[in-house]
């Protein structure tokens, strides 16, 4: 770089472009060059990002970062330089065909208003694969794959963006001498930047339909298009404000480790079995959890599998818990040796298991459960006395656990509340409950 | 130390240990985890992680992250690494260093949601065009998930290649206990910078299993990245010699270092003539299968695939050397199967056991396809 700037972003040694007599795609290129010569960026804070297509074939002739990706992706590459890097200035150079089959993205970045600014190569066809319609191929439009006329109603890009919360909006056409001036202005805009420039692919689309420039002009009015700046204005970019938005967080420790030392005894004959079996929305898993940390301090492996529908709120809530003093590899189990039932939903599924239970197995179900048959131990959880915590059923749980513990002896009730203390913002109401709930518990 | 975690957890943990400092990705189950553990945390570490409008944006936005530097991963399901398939092709092309978690659900198509399955294996591997080569760990449990997310990276960044954890629903979802303190913390690795003072060619390999020097865009050079065939520049390239030599070198990047990413891991018995061979979630089960077979008298071994691919012939070989009979367990109809069959000499028998109704192949079940019940 000179004192005077670049005279040019082009790489002369690749010119001339590959680009059929006539064709739009040149005349543009040649105007954004115009452009940046103006702006003058750093070649190396920019990247030229192309899609695929006869317009693909442009980031070569410029001595600018390239990425040329795959066809209808390239405003997600440029999106993705711009999150990384809030420094970068992307210019999507894109088909209307890209927009086709990639317009998904289009509106995504338009209404994350993204720093972005996409040059829409809109030559009404794809060029590269033989002039088969695109999205804007307008009503009667004739092309290989329209013989008869196009029957589908063209896209307005421009329009579409505009409308969903793009902030430099144009459409112009590339014989516009002004075009360079429009792209100036989008590659300045902060935010998301398109400019629609409708061209002429002077191999299908021109013959197929005695298509000129002057056609142009008169299908834009035809189809009540306006052109020019559609939409100029300024709103936050979006790279920038989640830059600004981590920093809120920035030196918090990311995932600190949560150490569970060995500090309490067990009395755990060996590898035991448990099923929780509940509604769903009632914390089981929270409940279950707990106990697995317990078990982790008191000096044993812990494993827990849950189960429950997608709707999160409705149906059961199982957790399976495996407890060993050694290293617990496969985490499925046969036959469950303790069984907590606290709910029709959680009956129905741990029904299917009560068959196979052995005669040292321990079923606790809650007191209004129609009474089951199994062949081991039966206990019935009853919450009644356990005042305020009585009707919340999201404390059952928890208090369960905590009674299955005072009745078995397999881990210190302490261990539990050790465990309820490391969430802090639910530790008293837990703590509570499985005080509340001691006593609950009884032969059946 | 040990600590009680999801597999979720472990792998966003190993993410954010391995450096880490952007994610993308589309909510999907049993993935959701891991995009909320990324969203929440990466900020912390000045990182950016983003829901993307779908799961082509969301690898799409790694992509080019990575080459501005980023240390990127994503995470999806069945339906979201069909979507990924051809921007994996696209990051195979440009030599990205890139983290693909695929929470294996049960398939075709939507199938089980909620359901583990190993049946994405083979498409891993073959589910992008052209046909070559890349990374993809099988991590068996929730302590792997955090280790081989980490030796994840730390491949990525040296191969400058797709790696993909081929983890289920069962590991990300399920709890268990994990020996933090005994995990080997992988250093962070820095790509191979390009001289400040060159004529950047940001494909130039002195030899074909070499990986190419790297500049960020941003950086000092002037980067150019295709996805088309391309020359030493990155320009597209339609000479044959150079076509020709970089399609060479794309696959001998990986084959010519087999030796250092293939990894198998054995549990031998002297006298054994029955083989174990499973990977993931299975090789849970196989470990206990084992424990219970030696118990009762028989002689066994086991090899856990941690590397599916490259696929560590050497050391199946030398497992399977002195093998009557061969087991391999896996939750589809005989994928990795058919990597073993191959492998084996005609007078071993090879046998399949196979779970596709969403539950897990239990210990049970291997023991008796063995005999040994
Ligand atoms: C996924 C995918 N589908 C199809 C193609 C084939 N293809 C190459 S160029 C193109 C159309 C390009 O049209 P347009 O974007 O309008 O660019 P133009 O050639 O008109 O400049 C298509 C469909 C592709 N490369 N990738
Ligand atoms: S085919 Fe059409 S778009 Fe492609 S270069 Fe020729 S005129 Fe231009
Ligand atoms: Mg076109």
């Amino acid at each position: 770089m000179s004192d005077q700037g670049l005279a040019t972003y082009l790489n002369e040694s690749m010119l001339p472009y590959p680009f059929c007599p006539g064709c739009g795609h040149g005349p543009i290129l040649d105007q954004l060059n115009k452009a940046l010569v103006e702006l003058q960026l750093d070649p190396r804070k920019m990247v030229i990002v192309t899609d695929i297509g006869c317009c693909g074939l442009s980031d070569r002739f410029f001595n600018t970062n390239a990425f040329h990706g795959l066809h209808g992706r390239s405003v997600t590459y440029a999106s993705g330089i711009k999150l990384a890097n809030p420094d970068m200035k992307p210019i999507v150079l894109i088909g209307d065909g890209g927009c086709g089959i990639g317009g998904h993205h289009l509106i995504n970045a338009a209404r994350r208003n993204i720093g972005v600014t996409v040059l829409v190569f809109n030559n009404l066809n794809y060029g590269m694969t033989g002039g088969e319609h695109s999205v804007t191929t307008p009503m009667g439009g004739v092309t290989s794959t329209t013989r008869q006329g196009n029957l589908e109603r063209p896209l307005d890009i421009a329009s579409t963006v505009a409308l969903n919360g793009a902030s430099f909006v144009a459409r112009t056409t590339s014989f516009d001498k002004q075009l360079s001036d429009l792209i100036v202005r989008a590659i300045r805009n902060e935010g998301f930047s398109l400019i629609d420039i409708w061209e002429l692919c002077t191999s299908y689309y021109v013959p197929f339909n005695r298509f000129s420039r002057k056609s142009l002009e008169t299908t834009m009015t035809e189809l009540n298009l306006a052109s020019g700046v559609l939409k100029d204005e300024t709103r936050p970019e979006y790279s920038r404000t989640l830059q600004e938005r981590a920093k809120e967080r920035s030196g918090e420790p990311a995932m600190p480790p949560v150490p569970l030392e060995p500090s309490f005894s067990h009395a755990l004959p060996r590898r035991m079995s448990f099923v929780f079996a509940g509604a769903a929305g009632t914390r089981v898993g929270t409940a279950a959890s707990a106990f697995c940390r317990a078990a982790v301090l008191s000096g044993l492996w812990a494993s827990m599998r849950q189960d429950y529908p997608v709707t999160v709120k409705k149906g059961h809530s199982v957790a399976v818990v495996i407890l060993s003093t050694e290293e617990i590899f496969f985490t499925g189990i046969e036959a469950p040796d303790v069984v907590v039932i606290l709910s029709p939903e959680g009956l129905k599924k741990a029904q299917t298991r009560l068959p196979s239970l052995g005669s040292e197995a321990v079923v606790y179900t809650h007191a209004t459960l129609a009474p089951i048959e199994v062949p081991g131990r039966k206990m019935e959880l009853d919450f009644s006395q356990a005042g305020k915590h009585a009707m919340r059923k999201e404390f059952w749980p928890i208090m369960a656990v905590g009674e299955v513990l005072r009745d078995l002896g397999i881990l210190e009730l302490d261990a539990l509340c050790e465990a309820l203390k490391m969430q802090p913002a639910y530790a008293e109401a837990n703590l509570a409950a499985v005080e509340a709930g001691r006593g609950a518990a009884r032969p059946g | 130390m040990r600590e009680f975690m999801t597999g979720a957890e472990a792998i966003a943990r190993g993410a954010i240990h391995a450096g880490c400092d952007f994610f993308a990705g589309y909510p999907i189950t049993p993935a959701t985890p891991i995009l909320l553990h990324m969203v929440r945390e990466l900020p912390k570490v000045g990182g950016v992680a983003i829901q993307g409008e779908d799961e082509i944006a969301s690898i799409g936005f790694c992509i080019s992250a990575a080459m501005t530097g980023a240390r990127a991963m994503t995470a999806t399901s069945g339906p979201g690494i069909s979507l990924y398939s051809e921007n994996i092709g696209l990051a195979i092309m440009g030599e990205v260093p890139l983290v693909i978690v695929d929470c294996q659900r049960m398939g075709p198509a939507t199938g089980g949601a909620t359901t583990t399955a190993q049946g994405d294996i083979q498409f891993l591997r073959w589910g992008t065009s052209g046909g070559y080569p890349l990374i993809v760990l099988a991590p068996t449990c929730v302590q792997d998930c955090y280790s081989l997310t980490m030796q994840a990276f730390d491949l990525a960044e040296r191969f400058r290649v797709p790696v993909l954890l081929a983890t289920d629903k069962e590991t990300v979802l399920a709890s268990a206990t994990v020996d933090t303190a005994s995990l080997k913390k992988v250093p962070v690795r820095e790509r191979k910078p390009a001289p400040e003072d060159w004529d950047f060619m940001p494909y130039r390999v002195e030899a074909l299993e070499a990986i190419p020097t790297f500049s960020p865009f941003g950086g000092k050079h002037i980067l150019r990245f295709t996805t088309s065939s391309h020359d030493e520049y990155g320009y597209l390239s339609k000479d044959p010699i150079t076509v020709d030599r970089l399609n060479r070198h794309l696959a001998a990047k990986i084959d010519s270092h087999v030796d250092e990413i293939a990894r198998l891991d054995l549990d031998a018995q002297e006298g054994a003539d029955t083989l174990l061979i499973s990977y993931g979630i299975t090789a849970r089960a196989t470990k206990e299968a084992l424990l219970a077979w030696r118990e009762r008298g028989g002689k066994v071994s086991s090899a856990t695939v941690i590397s599916l691919w490259p696929v560590p012939e050497k050391a199946l070989l030398e497992a399977m050397a002195g093998m009557k009979r061969i087991l391999v367990a896996e939750l589809n109809l005989g994928q990795y199967r058919r990597e073993i069959e191959r492998l084996a000499r005609d007078d071993q028998e090879v046998v399949g056991i196979h779970r596709v109704d969403g539950d897990l192949i239990a210990p049970a079940q291997i023991l008796e396809r063995g005999g040994m019940r």
